[in-house]
């Protein structure tokens, strides 16, 4: 244990935890967790990047939470234990986003709420935080959420440029001069389905480049 | 009546939980490799949100909204507990599927075996919690209407589950492409789903 003790903050162990879940065990599209309130809110980028945010500070605090608690929590009640942290985050994310952020709190509707039963973070609390040690708890929660959050802001990115010519409400179609040329919004961008047809891209490229990944039949 | 059965047809194709806003992806991604298995899990979707839908409804219209305690006496009719919506509508479903975990187990342990450890992951499926988080946005009139949405909701949930299972069966004596295999062709199948069940959107009820 005292070695343990002595290990620098950023040690390669540690950094690990950091970086995987953004690529190799990406939550999205490695693990598939997540995904429920991963496409609704990407049709501008803005209400992309606030759950983002969301999502990275509920998970880092609820693995630090839980890593705290670890010895002190009934393994028969952990899963009510588990939520009742998340909740009570998700609730203070909620209030603080409504008191700053009121109009990206309207577009994001229910989505802030549904955080709760994001299983990014449940998968994690279970996995990780119930058995290890806060800072690395902390890492890889946060590691997580931005495995998350980067497939967000990507998939958010294509849909609002291809969908309104815009990226985060600058007109970026109009000053290239594109419509003068004939160049037309594709409107289905915005419709939900095209969320998942991203994804789905997104997943395409990343696992041709990832050979590792592929599924096998 | 005629506005139970609009709802009721409204929550199953036109706002459809997975394919209009993405609920409940995660089990409908990783159940529906098989159509038994799939069949199982939607019909205890549509059991639990059948249930905690109007549940919650009558939590949130007689505990929590503003004014919602004034049946308690003139005291407290300016308390608003509405912050409380998202530990109580979890604590709900939590209980909820815990029942319909021991239920299952008592009369149908055939199913309660197949389906294993994703019925106790319906307490964190978001189409449940959303569908009581829709009903509280939405503010439905009475407990009729909220019980046509959720069981609305479930059962759109279920042909969808089932739809993709479908597909999915086949889809495996298909020569897909190397790094589409499984979780891509899946997401991109899904899309075209959604694309047909738009269609729906044009209908007037």
């Amino acid at each position: 244990m005292s070695s343990m003790d002595k290990e620098p903050l950023f040690s390669a162990k540690n950094v690990k935890l950091l970086t995987t879940p953004l690529n190799d065990e990406n939550p999205i599209t490695v693990q598939v967790l997540g995904i429920c309130s991963a496409l609704a809110v990407t049709v501008k980028l803005e209400p992309a990047v606030v759950l983002a945010v969301a999502v990275v500070a509920v998970m880092g605090a609820a693995n630090v939470i839980i890593s705290v608690l670890r010895r002190t929590i009934p393994q028969r009640i952990r899963i009510i234990v588990q939520l009742v942290v998340i909740a009570s985050l998700v609730i203070l994310v909620d209030q603080v986003l409504k008191a700053f952020l009121y109009d990206v709190s309207r577009q994001l509707s229910v989505f802030v709420g549904l955080i709760i039963t994001n299983c990014i973070i449940m998968g994690r609390l279970e996995a990780f935080a119930l058995g290890n040690r806060v800072w690395p708890s902390f890492l890889d929660g946060v590691g997580n959420a931005a495995g998350y959050g980067w497939i967000l802001i990507v998939v958010a990115f294509f849909r609002e440029l291809l969908g309104s010519g815009t990226v985060w409400d600058y007109p970026v179609m109009e000053k290239l001069g594109l419509y003068t040329i004939g160049y037309e919004n594709n409107g289905f961008m915005i419709l939900p389905p095209m969320a998942l047809i991203t994804v789905g891209i997104i997943i395409w490229v990343q696992r041709s480049r990832n050979r590792k990944l592929i599924e096998s039949k | 009546m005629e506005g139970l059965v609009n709802i009721f047809v409204r929550s199953v194709f036109i706002d459809n939980m997975v394919f209009a806003y993405f609920l409940g992806m995660c089990s409908y991604l990783a159940v529906s490799r098989t159509v038994s298995t799939a069949n199982g899990l939607g019909i205890a979707v549509i059991f639990v949100l059948g249930i905690t839908v109007p549940v919650n409804y009558l939590i949130e219209n007689y505990f929590l909204s503003s004014g919602a305690l004034a049946w308690l006496g003139a005291g407290f009719a300016n308390v608003d507990l509405s912050f409380l919506s998202f530990i109580m509508f979890i604590a709900v479903i939590a209980s909820m599927v815990q029942l319909v975990e021991m239920m299952v187990e008592k009369f149908a342990p055939a199913l309660y075996s197949s389906l294993g450890i994703f019925l106790p992951l319906i307490a964190v499926n978001c189409a449940i919690l959303g569908g009581s988080l829709f009903m509280q946005e939405r503010e439905y009139a009475n407990i009729a209407e909220a019980s046509a949405f959720g069981l609305g909701s479930g059962v759109g949930f279920y042909l969808a589950i089932v739809g993709i299972a479908a597909i999915r069966e086949k889809i495996r004596y298909s020569n897909v492409p190397g790094p589409l295999r499984g979780l891509g062709i899946t997401f991109i199948v899904t899309g075209l789903m959604g694309i047909a069940f738009m269609s729906f959107m044009g209908i007037k009820l």
